[in-house]
C-alpha cells in the first residue's frame, strides 16, 4: 500500500483516504476471521469448549465475540497508522473484497466441513 | 388470536429488525448508486449527506440488533436440549429438525450457515456508515473507496438475505414457541 502525497488538483481527493482504507480492510479481515473462528469452533473440540462464553448460546458466543473484538482492534490499529495518509486504494479494496468473499464462502457448511 | 412470548421475540428479530434491514439496504443501494454513480452526477448537498449518514447509522443499529437478539435471545431457545424421556420435540426446534432426514438439512446447512453469515452484515454496514461519515461527499472523487464500500453493502444484502431466508424456512418447519401466551383477540365460538 504505497503512500502518495495529497494533491489539490481537480477530481483528485484532497482528504486522506487512509481512514476509509483502514475501515474497509479491517472489515475484510474481520469477515474472514469470523469464518476461521467458526470453522475452529466447529471442527476442534478444544476450540468448541473454549468458545463457550455464554452457555445458552454455546460456541457461537465465543466465535462471534472474538471475531468482533479482533475486527475492532485491527480497525483501530490500521486507523491510527493510516488516517492521515493517502493510499493506493486498489490493492486495499481488492484484498478486503477477497477476504470478504472468502469469509462468505467459508461460512457455508459444505465448504467449512472440508477442513 | 394469540401467540407466545417466544414467537413474539422471533417476530421482532426476523420480521422487525431483519426484514427492516433488508428493505433499508435496498433503499441505501439505490441512493448510493444514484448519488455517486449516476451518469447525471447530481451535486451531493449537505442535507443529503446528513440524511444518508443518519440512514446508514440506523441500518448499522438494525443489523446489530438483529444479530444480538438472534444469538442471545432466539438461538438459546432454538438449541435447547430436552430432558431424557421427552418425546414431544415441539419446544426444541433444533432437535425437531434433526429428528427427521427430510428436515435435518434445515439445521445442518440452514442454521449452521445463517448463524455465522449473518454477522458479516453488521461488520459490513458499520464500516460503510463509518466511511460515509468520515468521507461524505469526498466519496464522489474517491471511486475505488466508494466501489469497495458499495461492494460491502451489496454483500451485506446478500448475507442478510441468506440469513432471512433460512430463518423464515426454519421457523416454518420448527417454530420457536413457548413461554407465556399473549391473547390479541378472541374469536367467535364455532
Amino acid at each position: 500500500m504505497s503512500a502518495q502525497s495529497a494533491s489539490a488538483t481537480p477530481n483528485v481527493p484532497n482528504f486522506p483516504n487512509g481512514g476509509g482504507a483502514a475501515a474497509v480492510l479491517a472489515a475484510g479481515i474481520g469477515s474472514f476471521l469470523l469464518s476461521v473462528f467458526a470453522i475452529l469452533g466447529d471442527q476442534s473440540a478444544f476450540f468448541k469448549k473454549l468458545f463457550v462464553f455464554y452457555k445458552p448460546t454455546g460456541p457461537l458466543s465465543g466465535v462471534t465475540t472474538c471475531a468482533m473484538v479482533v475486527w475492532l482492534l485491527i480497525w483501530l490499529i490500521l486507523h491510527r497508522r493510516w488516517q492521515w495518509r493517502m493510499l493506493t486504494m486498489r490493492r486495499v479494496s481488492t484484498a478486503a473484497l477477497a477476504l470478504l468473499i472468502l469469509g462468505l464462502l467459508l461460512t457455508f457448511p459444505p465448504i467449512a466441513d472440508l477442513f | 388470536m394469540e401467540f407466545t412470548t417466544r414467537s413474539l421475540f422471533t417476530m421482532i428479530h426476523g420480521m422487525g429488525f431483519g426484514a427492516l434491514y433488508l428493505m433499508a439496504c435496498s433503499g441505501a443501494l439505490v441512493e448510493l448508486h444514484r448519488r455517486y454513480i449516476s451518469p447525471l452526477k447530481p451535486a451531493v448537498e449537505v442535507e443529503d449527506e446528513r440524511f444518508l449518514r443518519i440512514y446508514l447509522t440506523v441500518m448499522a443499529a438494525l443489523a446489530w440488533l438483529t444479530v444480538l437478539t438472534g444469538a442471545y435471545i432466539i438461538y438459546p431457545w432454538y438449541r435447547a436440549t430436552p430432558s431424557a424421556g421427552v418425546t414431544n420435540l415441539a419446544a426444541f426446534p433444533q432437535r425437531l429438525l434433526l429428528s427427521s432426514p427430510s428436515t435435518s438439512a434445515w439445521h445442518s446447512i440452514g442454521m449452521e450457515w445463517k448463524e455465522h453469515v449473518a454477522w458479516l452484515v453488521p461488520i459490513s454496514i458499520t464500516m460503510a456508515a463509518a466511511v460515509f461519515s468520515r468521507h461524505g461527499r469526498n466519496l464522489k472523487v474517491q471511486p475505488e473507496l466508494r466501489s469497495a464500500v458499495l461492494a460491502f453493502v451489496w454483500i451485506s444484502l446478500l448475507a442478510a438475505g441468506i440469513a432471512g431466508f433460512f430463518g423464515a424456512m426454519i421457523n416454518k418447519h420448527a417454530p420457536v414457541e413457548g413461554g407465556a401466551t399473549i391473547h390479541i383477540l378472541r374469536g367467535e365460538k364455532p
